[in-house]
């Protein structure tokens, strides 16, 4: 990623004034280790209605042109609604434990 | 008409890394928010969960330009930023500029509360700027300090429960009814469970040509106190229950876009927070009762509103 | 060459401000700084620019808009005195925070309780730890200069700083003075176009995220930054100036020194009091009063933030006795603001070189000052709080103050009221 500032640059290193030019960097910070359960995702019962996709906080479940992919477990925070939300109908999402 | 799938095909301006806890309504609201934008966006935020915890330095979620400046004036910050949008196009000094739509994003804190008065300049001066109320019911970002839009009865840390109190002693204001008395093109009151009506209020209000609103349920596991997974299921009961109305005021015409095929008794949606564990003992009973009332009541009020007749519309467009 | 007129402070500020014909303004009304507005307003409805002029409903509104408006990439300015600076306190810290080259004019009125709509220092002195750079103006030209150069300075790359022109309310805002100002096209070409910093919310290609949180890993080294530009600002002043004297034949420095050569006391102050202490200076010099010709001089500072430090020291360096005269108490129950920093500053001289190679201009009495191994003794007034008038015989008294502890090297009481009825 362009123009990220790396942790302990001196004052005359960073840009001024705490602007930051790298948009959407955050994606370098991965939240997936904050998890306690992680979602299991179950390709051949999927839908792909894309609920989970819509109710993600997070960002993590995949999507390529219009399908569900899987799980990004880099950032999944398992807070469990991509599971939830999925319909009854489908059940192609589930908690289990993270495995550490 | 908007489908998932092409809400999922649309660039995705929040990027994944950011701070807020596991199973935030906020980051669900503004993903779905930002999947209708067409057009270019530059987004403002009030200092707040969402904005602290997508722009903690030298990291920002945002894929769009971003400004934060204080708590209060996301609207005076963002009425800037169009000013100078309209100011340069018009001097020439923007040729390649794509033509930006401006979103405004506080929480309930800086929106209802000590934001109102830079908001309420923003309407009423008639900026053209989408405002996006994420709506948790508190100070949630300071640890869960009550607003003038916590419901009546929540237990937070500044109306905490106590053998003097049941909570809460003063309804929530209502904001919308607020807004819509600043005449804007487009105002509206929606939920992410239902993603289609937020789709297609975001899609009016990002269409409107002048100020737009949109105030948006989005729950706090923190600060409500449920299970994580359970965020989008409230939402939902919120609004089968009549207590989070979704509702849309265009050119001054009140209408409810939603409603629920039988009204669920306000008590499914509260039973499952531990913020409103002490309303159900027996001597909260009258608070419960109060509160259904309430429901009720406010839902008759927005009945009167949507009968007002297109005169109303009418009387808008002659200003 | 430019054009004489005759103007009031707020008209002149109003004409520079038209000149520089900023993308945006966003302003609200406060006595007595609202003819400001008004007359840009007027601009605005004849057609005679197109400022993008935003009618905030509050001063922190103004200033938060303010703020969009710079980091959108557009020339914003705004005006404000007192209570209205005083409201939009946080921003101010904001705006220089995110080095945003905002430009704003104080009228200065006292700030409140109790309210009081005149003149004194207490709102732009209350300001003074905000980060921004102040210039001070004695009258409605240094008022019109000051806001031209503001422009180059806040936008210069050294810098990226907001700065405020303060101007004393009612006595300069409201009171006409024969002035000359640019022609539009000199104004236009002095100020020159709007000088980004390389980055804009408003650029589709190259997204930035502004006023971010920092943690305590951060938060140090961006004030280090700013610390820096504050430092940087006095060369870069000193250069504008010298480029607006090539247009206007107006000199301007960081303060100015008004017969301290060969003085053995002097008062310094800020704002339209100058004009009256020059006024008395001239009378003393020349023989008034009882003790014949007496070597008296002035300094009063232009620019107070960032505060030029060594260079007043320097300058008050050969005097016997120094009076500070201060429009605002900053109620340290040591004195005000201006002898607060003067003070300091003069402090570094006994820690400078040895006495005969410290003041290079100086030629003082040899019995007195820096020169005789001794620091100029320094005291304050305050005075003019709420609009109280400052009178040719108040600087009379002070000077009198200054003989004595000329004579007798006892300083007595430090801080000092003048004018007020006990």
């Amino acid at each position: 990623m362009t123009a990220h500032v790396r942790a302990g640059a001196g004052w005359r290193e960073i840009p001024p004034g705490g602007l930051i030019l790298a948009p959407g960097n955050s994606a370098l910070y991965e939240t997936g280790d904050w998890r306690t359960f992680r979602p299991v995702w179950y390709p051949d019962r999927c839908i792909h209605c894309l609920f989970c996709w819509a109710f993600c906080p997070d960002a993590a479940i995949l999507v390529r042109d219009g399908k569900v992919t899987g799980v990004d477990y880099r950032y999944c925070k398992g807070c469990g609604i991509c599971a939830r939300e999925c319909p009854d109908k489908a059940r192609a999402l589930e908690m289990t434990r993270e495995v550490t | 008409m908007t489908s998932l799938k092409e809400l999922a095909a649309a660039p995705q301006l929040l990027a994944p890394g950011h701070r807020m806890c596991a199973g935030c309504g906020a980051p669900i609201v503004i993903r779905q928010l930002l999947a209708v934008a067409r057009a270019p966006v530059v987004v403002g935020c009030a200092t707040g969960c969402l904005e602290v915890a997508t722009s903690i330095y030298p990291y920002t979620s945002w894929r769009c330009s971003f400004i934060h400046s204080a708590f209060e004036n996301v609207a005076a910050t963002m009425s800037g930023v169009e000013a100078a949008y309209r100011s340069l196009r018009r001097r020439g000094r923007l040729p390649d500029a794509p033509d930006f739509r401006f979103v405004a994003v506080g929480g309930d804190g800086g929106t209802y509360d000590i934001g109102l008065q830079s908001l309420s300049g923003m309407l009423e001066r008639g900026h053209r700027i989408v405002y996006v109320c994420y709506d948790n019911g508190a100070y949630m970002n300071t640890g869960i300090q009550r607003s003038s839009a916590t419901p009546r009865g929540a237990d937070t840390t500044t109306t905490p429960t106590g053998r003097a109190s049941a909570g809460k002693s003063q309804p929530r204001k209502d904001l919308l009814a607020i807004v819509a008395a600043h005449n804007i093109p487009y105002a509206a009151q929606a939920s992410p469970s239902h993603w289609r009506d937020l789709a297609v209020k975001a899609e009016k209000a990002f269409a409107a040509d002048g100020p737009a609103f949109l105030n948006v349920l989005a729950p706090c596991p923190r600060g409500w106190r449920y299970d994580t997974a359970q965020t989008i299921e409230l939402t939902r009961l919120a609004v089968e229950t009549c207590f989070w109305p979704l509702l849309e005021v265009d050119h001054g015409v009140w209408r409810i876009t939603y409603r629920p095929k039988e009204q669920r008794p306000l008590v499914d949606f509260l039973k499952v927070q531990g913020r409103f564990k002490h309303l159900f003992s027996d001597q909260n009973a009258n608070v419960l009762e109060q509160l259904q009332r309430e429901v009720d009541q406010a839902w008759q009020v927005i009945e009167a509103r949507c009968a007002i007749p297109r005169v109303a519309a009418e009387r808008n467009d002659m200003l | 060459m430019g054009q004489r007129v005759a103007l009031t402070g707020n008209e002149a500020v109003a004409i520079a401000m038209r000149q520089v014909n900023p993308d945006v303004v966003a302003a609200y009304p406060i006595t007595p700084q609202t003819d400001i507005v008004q007359y840009f307003s007027s601009f605005v409805a004849d057609g005679l620019l197109d400022t993008e002029f935003v009618t905030v409903e509050s001063e922190h509104s103004a200033m938060s808009a303010t703020i969009g408006a710079a980091a959108a990439g557009a020339r914003a300015m705004t005006a404000t005195s007192a209570n209205g600076l005083a409201l939009m306190w946080e921003v101010l810290y904001i705006a220089a925070g995110d080095r945003l080259p905002i430009v704003m004019t104080v009228v200065n009125r006292a700030l409140a309780a109790p309210l009081n709509i005149h003149c004194d220092h207490s709102d732009a002195m209350g300001a003074r730890d905000s980060g921004w750079v102040q210039l001070w103006s004695e009258d409605a030209q240094e008022a019109y200069d000051n806001l031209l150069q503001a422009i180059r300075i806040a936008e210069h790359p050294d810098v990226r700083l907001p700065v405020m022109v303060c101007l004393d309310g009612f006595i300069i805002s409201h009171a006409l003075l024969n002035l000359e100002v640019f022609t539009d096209d000199d104004a236009r070409r002095f100020v020159g176009p709007p000088r980004g910093a390389g980055w804009s919310l408003l650029d589709a290609e190259r997204p930035v995220t502004i006023g971010a949180l920092d943690l305590y890993d951060f938060y140090f080294e961006h004030k280090r930054q700013q610390a820096e530009a504050m430092r940087a600002a006095v060369r870069v002043i000193s250069d504008v100036a010298a480029e607006f004297a090539e247009t206007s034949g107006r000199g301007y420095g960081l303060f100015n020194a008004y017969r301290l050569d060969g003085a053995e006391t002097a008062i310094v102050v800020l704002g339209s009091a100058a004009g009256t202490a020059r006024y008395v200076v001239d009378q003393l010099r020349a023989g008034a009063g009882s003790e014949g010709p007496r070597k008296v001089g002035l300094l009063k500072p232009r620019v107070f933030r960032p505060f030029p430090a060594r260079e007043i020291a320097r300058a008050l360096s050969h005097l016997k006795a120094v009076a500070i005269l201060d429009r605002a108490d900053s109620f340290s129950a040591a004195g005000g603001p201006l002898f607060a920093e003067v003070r300091s500053a003069l402090y570094s001289l006994a820690e400078a070189a040895p006495p005969a190679e410290a003041a290079p201009a100086a030629t003082g009495s040899p019995s007195g000052g820096i020169a005789s191994g001794r620091l100029p003794v320094a005291v304050n007034f305050i005075y003019g709080l709420g609009g109280r008038d400052l009178d040719p015989e108040h600087v009379t008294a002070v000077f009198d103050r200054l003989s004595e502890i000329a004579r007798t090297g006892e300083p007595g009481q430090p801080v000092d009221y003048l004018g007020v009825r006990e």
